[in-house]
């Protein structure tokens, strides 16, 4: 059984609809990366599984299955149950997600306490061995630091640690290198990728660097204007991508086998912007894409399944 | 697009801006209704002397009058049988005139020395903050009532002390925006062109230093209303002047069996401070960038 | 924390210092702006003087030096404790203030901890309702309290508890004549607290519930309470434990700026409920034209707003470790 479901998941906000019946599935101790442009609905399908979303958003249909039980019907206390013990979440920004004002140690134990029974001294404890196992040198010492004593990398670092802290089964990873410089990157997504075969979680992780996808990631799904547009295993997603925007996202010269140049390359500029999809009827692509006919602009074309993959486009199928 | 073309669009995009500057006024419920409240005291101040012929000195009918006992005194009066409600009105005189000038005041005095140290920066910047410090430490009401007390207790002389002891804040403010805006790519313009310090101060960063500055002079005239019953209430008060806080402080006798004569002056000075902060609430919300759309 | 702590100290008297200073010569300079000097005083309290022995009077106290002669004297004076003595109350200028200070402090401290708990509440209140019918019914209550006069919320509640109930007194600070001890003293000594603390704290409950409110809307879009929720924390710890401290730390710092305006609210409220305080004196020596009394009071109010600052310093750097760091 997958460990989650996203099922047809819409999500609203006052105006526009930030996602369009999204659906994806994660099986237990892979790393599926979703992939899109700033905007495209990515961060905000990873706080509806939190159920974290701002106050103004609404889910308005779908279903979100987590070990078959759809979060969506969860009381308000079943989910604080579940958060931070079955799923954790890494915020984009190490310098603003964790509290200038409490120690890091504290923050560490926090998440402890509040979903095991364990005393204030074991989970202090605790919290140093899980500073050790996220590499912060001194841990007995730093773990009486506050957030500004640390670099952007540690403090990422200590957000790994509190996140993983319970052992959770799923792992959401919203941007979490994006403010960092690449050596830092690299690290802290080794660092990731070690504790998920370690801890046996899976994670979601949400990027818009191909590089970090190619380097890191199971599986891809690739969002556009609030649409899954593509889903693939990593090999073959870039040993051909089908998509016309994946190609595009892609480029020409992309190799598989090449994959650091992703690190140091952006994204080959796609003309048009997101934003060009919001009065769209049909095909949200349709502004942008090399290959559309008038018929794209009709519907919105379903995700069609073929084989191991999935993608929204006639034009290629 | 031709860079005329731009230019045209520029000119053709500011008339409706105004436009919809006014409407953003009108639909602020914070500041229609403080300007609607202000609007009523300016009114009663500018026509006290017409709505009320007599004299609010004078004794025109028997004391302690309660207010809805005699319909030609429909406030009731005081101990010395004068209309509280005439009393009112010429009270809302002194207290708007306080407070208006002892703002203008401050508000001069804070610019000036909060523009020079925003500005210049440097030593010019730590000694002037030492100065506005210094008058922040001390307690602005003291102040007010040791520059009182070296001179005699009239209207001038409060307006003055007010003034004297309010400019700080206004500093601080302004210092602030002069430090920001300093470095805007306007200003490096200006400088470019060579234009002098005093025309960049006055014509560059001024106007667009002022949204803040036009809030906080309306806080600053509240605060004044305010200071100036305080003194007036310790009967630190031009005798010839009806005030508010004056009649606070006659009544303040009668509190045991007409607490009215306490309660409506009183009363007045939360409207009218009320209706400034309103419209500082208002003004903020309306102009401060952040809050457009 | 203890070597955190001792910087802030170090640092807040290091400021302190010419500020101090400045404040001791504005008010030698107001001393001499005075109309009349002290021969002035005494000749008066004396009936009547002679230019002769006014002038001797004068050479007495050194008030025919030059100015900056006189300012050193002064400064020496100072430098000993002396703040000059009191021809009308016939002692000491400083033994008079000092009988007053624990009146005002008591006044001070009472007034200020309830605006910052009653505001703490009502700005958390309000911030968690933002929009709502509690926000906006508290906003208006609030904004009238922003508005009114002190003095004036005292008087009206003087009619309501004293008057009207006769459930508060509404004089002095302790009942005269009533050798009260124990339960029954410190019983009487508080009901003679709340009017006046009351009406001195009013004002700055609407200061601190609009600080707070702004400061824990601000808070609540940080990035750290999607941290703090994403853990499951209880909201209700979610808003003490992450929200409210860092919501505190502007709040302190306007606390701060505030100080003199509470101390200058003082003098109004002392007098109006014959507080034995600092203020009441202010006012007192106003009438007795006794100014070094006045301007000791200055003095001392602004050294007590200079030392009250630091202890606002001290709090801040307990609640945000960034401060006193290197």
């Amino acid at each position: 059984m997958s460990l989650l479901v996203v099922d047809k998941l819409t999500v609203g906000f006052p105006g526009h609809t930030a996602v369009h019946e999204s659906s994806f599935a994660i099986e237990p101790g892979e790393t599926l990366a979703l992939v899109g442009e700033s905007g495209c609905g990515k961060s905000v399908t990873a706080f509806s599984v939190m159920r974290l979303l701002p106050p103004n958003a609404k889910v308005v249909s779908g279903r979100i299955l987590f070990d078959g039980l759809d979060l969506l019907t969860k009381t308000p206390a079943e989910m604080r149950d579940i958060r931070g013990k079955q799923i954790s979440l890494i915020q984009q920004e190490p310098m603003t997600s964790l509290n200038p004002v409490l120690s890091i140690g504290l923050q560490i134990m926090e998440v402890l306490r509040r979903h095991e029974k364990i005393s204030r001294k074991a989970a202090r404890v605790r919290a140093i061995e899980l500073l050790d196992l996220v590499s912060i040198p001194d841990a007995h010492r730093r773990v009486d630091d506050y957030p500004h004593n640390l670099s952007g990398g540690m403090r990422q670092r200590v957000m790994i640690a509190m996140a993983v802290a319970c052992g959770p089964k799923l792992l959401i990873a919203d941007e979490p290198t994006t403010a960092l410089d690449v050596t830092t990157q690299a690290q802290v997504l080794d660092l990731l990728d070690d504790l998920r075969h370690r801890l046996k979680m899976a994670v979601l992780l949400i990027t818009h660097d191909l590089g970090v996808v190619a380097q890191w990631a199971d599986r891809i799904a690739v969002m556009y204007a609030g649409r899954i547009v593509e889903k693939a295993d990593i090999k073959p997603f870039f040993a051909e991508p089908l998509h016309p925007y994946s190609r595009g996202l892609l480029g020409a010269r992309v190799d598989v086998d090449t994959e650091e140049h992703y690190l140091t390359d952006r994204l080959t500029e796609i003309p048009g912007s997101v934003g060009s999809a919001a009065m769209e009827a049909g095909c949200p692509f349709a502004p942008r894409c090399p290959i559309v006919v008038p018929g794209c602009r009709l519907a919105p074309p379903p995700l069609i399944v073929q084989g191991d993959r999935a993608v929204a486009c006639p034009r290629v199928t | 697009m031709t860079v005329e073309a731009e230019i045209v669009d520029l000119g053709s995009r500011a008339a409706p801006k105004k436009g919809r500057r006014l409407r953003a006024f009108l639909r602020n419920p914070n500041f229609v209704a403080g300007a609607a409240i202000l609007g009523f005291f300016v009114f009663l101040a500018l026509f006290a002397s017409l709505l009320f012929a007599d004299d609010p000195q004078a004794m025109v009918s028997s004391p302690l009058v309660w207010p809805g006992d005699d319909w030609q005194f429909p406030l009731g009066t005081d101990s010395l049988g004068r209309d509280v409600l005439a009393r009112l009105a010429y009270g809302a005189q002194a207290s708007l005139l306080v407070g208006i000038a002892s703002a203008t005041i401050g508000l001069a005095i804070g610019m000036v020395v909060g523009a020079t140290a925003g500005f210049f920066g440097g030593r010019i910047d730590s000694v002037l903050m030492r100065l506005v410090e210094l008058f922040q430490t001390t307690p602005t009401f003291l102040l007010v009532i040791v520059i009182v007390s070296i001179s005699d207790p009239s209207l001038g002389t409060i307006v003055v002390a007010i003034g004297l002891a309010s400019w700080p804040t206004v500093a601080r403010l302004v210092r602030a925006q002069f430090r920001s805006l300093r470095e805007s790519d306007f200003v490096m313009a200006a400088r470019s062109l060579g234009y002098s310090r005093l025309r960049i101060i006055v014509q560059e960063i001024l106007p667009n230093a002022l949204p803040p500055i036009i809030v906080a002079a309306s806080v600053m005239i509240a605060n004044a209303i305010l200071t100036e019953a305080g003194l007036s209430f310790l009967n630190m008060r031009d005798p010839n002047v009806v005030s508010w806080g004056g009649m606070i402080g006659d009544g303040r006798e009668q509190l045991r069996n007409a607490w009215f004569l306490t309660a409506l002056p009183g009363a007045a000075i939360a409207m009218a401070v009320l209706s400034l902060n309103l419209v500082g609430d208002g003004l903020n919300e309306i102009l401060n960038p952040r809050n457009e759309q | 924390m203890g070597r955190r702590i001792a910087t802030t100290l170090r640092r807040a008297a290091i400021h302190a210092g010419p500020t101090v200073l400045g404040i001791v010569v504005l008010d030698f300079l107001f001393l001499q702006l005075m109309p009349g000097d002290a021969a002035d005083v005494m000749a008066t309290e004396a009936g009547s003087a002679t230019e002769e022995s006014m002038a001797a009077l004068r050479h007495q106290f050194g008030l025919d030096l030059p100015l900056l002669s006189q300012l050193g004297n002064f400064l020496d004076h100072l430098a000993h404790g002396s703040l000059g003595y009191s021809p009308r109350f016939n002692t000491t200028v400083l033994d008079l203030i000092l009988q007053r200070l624990p009146g005002t402090l008591l006044l001070m401290i009472t007034a200020l901890s309830f605006a910052l708990l009653l505001g703490i509440v009502l700005g958390s209140v309000m911030a968690a309702w933002a929009g709502k019918w509690p926000d906006r019914l508290l906003s208006v209550v609030v904004l009238l309290l922003y508005s009114m006069p002190g003095f004036w919320v005292g008087l009206m509640a003087v009619v309501l508890f004293s008057v009207k109930l006769g459930w508060l007194p509404n004089d002095g600070s302790e009942t005269i004549g009533a050798h009260l001890t124990g339960f029954a003293f410190l019983a009487d000594r508080l009901s003679h607290l709340v009017l006046p603390a009351l009406a001195l704290a009013s004002f700055f409950v609407a200061v601190y519930a609009r600080l707070v409110r702004t400061s824990m809307l601000e808070v609540q879009r940080q990035d750290f309470m999607r941290t703090a929720q994403a853990k499951g924390l209880n909201p209700f710890l979610i808003q003490l434990r992450h929200a409210l401290r860092n919501a505190l730390i502007p709040v302190t710092t306007v606390a701060g700026m505030h100080l003199g305006n509470l101390l200058g609210g003082a003098v109004v409220v002392e007098t109006l409920f014959g507080w034995p305080g600092m203020g009441r004196l202010a006012l007192e020596a106003v009438l007795a034209r006794d100014f070094s009394v006045l301007l000791g009071v200055l003095l001392l109010s602004s050294l007590l707003v200079i030392v009250a600052n630091i202890a606002i310093d001290l709090l801040h750097a307990w609640l945000d470790p960034r401060i006193g760091e290197a």
